[in-house]
């Protein structure tokens, strides 16, 4: 029986690696079947589960939340993403980075607060310090 | 005896802070051997990412997408990539100093540039010395995850694709062995031509749904995995010039605590010599 190998990654760790007598992938379009042989193709996944069919018959699942899959005739590597990601979702990181930028650069002046900063934790400590040991004497 | 209790008391403080330092030294070896693992990990995604964009680079699509295309440079945005703690010796400063010797050079050469920030010590450099400075993610923490990146990420690409920078560079260290680490500064986007022999043929894919919708992902996390590549990479930079500057800091503190106990011998001994003379002394006296 021919087999195509498959390659499961994504960016943080390699999932799976072997040969399979077939392979299921949630491609955006709808699943897809890959048997060996296959025409190349590339195309996005959404969120679902890869099946792969051991050449023993036995079949694995691994859940990715989206990606690529890339078709070659002997070789299928799924690059899996390691979030959901959403057009909307990918925008919001931006706008975080962004923010912060902007956030750091007003703080130029920041090394005064944190001075003022440290000095009223000092004055709380010391006041909170006063506040224990008034208490342990009336205790 | 009230000998040198000052030389005591620096001798105990000193030996602290040798615990200290040979403590943190051994946090950052192990810190440093799951950094090298975390590197060896993300390392087939990366392959297979490149072994993907090179057979696009050569398959035959009539879609040419922007990030293959170069263009002349007049502003180009550079990802700086940091450690957010202090303590690693000269591993920042090394980088710094590197970038600031671009800059001048890309002054000379009148091109403008944007820096985006990954870890808290590239921030507080630009607060420092100014420059624009379009995003921002500090708190990585010792285990990165590919989507704290993305904001960053995402800026610069962006800005490529509306075209305000010209191309998009990442500083950051490069993990040669645990002794040293260089640092470096790579060109992203536009790709680089990969060089794969192994299809010298006129192909394409089927791309499903559009060719430009699949490459402009494909792409995008392309360069996303390259950067977190960097990253996780700077971070066994960071653990393996921490442990480096710790043990160096420790062998120091042996040495000085040795020195201030000679001069403590020196000390007791001159005491009690004296002691024993003014004894002798007092006795011939009598």
């Amino acid at each position: 029986m021919s087999t195509i190998h498959v390659d499961i990654v994504s960016a943080e760790r390699e999932i799976f690696s072997g040969e399979a007598a077939m392979v299921f992938a949630p491609a955006i379009l709808g699943e897809v079947g890959i048997a060996p042989g296959h025409a190349a193709m590339l195309t996005r996944m959404g969120p679902g589960e890869v099946r792969v069919q051991l050449p023993s018959g036995e079949q694995q699942a691994f859940y990715v939340s989206g990606g690529m899959l890339e078709v070659l005739p002997k070789v299928v590597t799924v690059l899996s993403d390691t979030a959901v990601r959403a057009h909307d979702l990918d925008e919001a990181a931006v706008l975080k980075a962004k923010q912060q930028a902007e956030e750091s650069l007003k703080d130029r002046s920041g090394k005064l607060d944190l001075s003022r900063a440290q000095a009223e934790l000092a004055e709380l400590a010391a006041q909170l310090q006063t506040i224990q040991r008034l208490r342990r004497r009336g205790g | 005896m009230a000998v040198g209790k000052e030389i005591r008391v620096k001798i105990a403080s000193v030996q602290n802070t040798q615990k200290i330092t040979r403590a943190m030294e051994m946090v950052a070896t192990s810190k440093m051997r799951k950094a090298q693992e975390r590197m060896r990990a993300a390392c087939p995604y990366a392959d297979k990412m490149r072994n993907v964009v090179a057979h696009i680079a050569q398959a035959h699509s009539e879609y040419r997408h922007p990030f293959l295309i170069p263009r002349p440079l007049k502003r180009i945005g550079v990802i700086v990539v940091s450690t957010d703690r202090g303590l690693c010796g000269g591993l920042n400063s090394n980088l710094f100093r590197m970038l600031i010797q671009q800059i001048k050079k890309w002054q000379g050469d009148e091109v403008e540039f944007e820096f985006c920030t990954i870890g808290r010590k590239a921030a507080q450099f630009f607060q420092r010395i100014g420059g624009t400075v379009v995003g921002q993610t500090t708190r990585i923490g010792d285990q990165p995850h590919a989507e704290q990146l993305i904001g960053t990420v995402k800026i610069m690409l962006n800005a490529y694709l509306e075209g305000s920078i010209d191309a998009v560079y990442i500083a950051s260290n490069n993990f040669v062995n645990s002794m040293t680490q260089k640092s470096d500064l790579e060109q992203l986007v536009p790709l680089k031509p990969q060089n794969d022999d192994s299809l010298q043929y006129h192909w394409d894919y089927i791309y499903e749904p559009e060719a430009k919708e699949v490459m402009d992902q494909l792409l995008e996390r392309y360069v996303e995995s390259l950067v977190y590549q960097c990253v996780i990479e700077n971070i066994a930079c960071e653990q393996a010039a921490r442990m480096v500057a710790m043990k160096s800091a420790s062998d120091n503190a042996g040495k000085l605590i040795k020195e201030l106990q000679l001069i403590y011998n020196k000390a007791r001994q001159a005491a009690i010599t004296q002691e024993l003379a003014e004894i002798v002394g007092g006795a011939a006296a009598v």
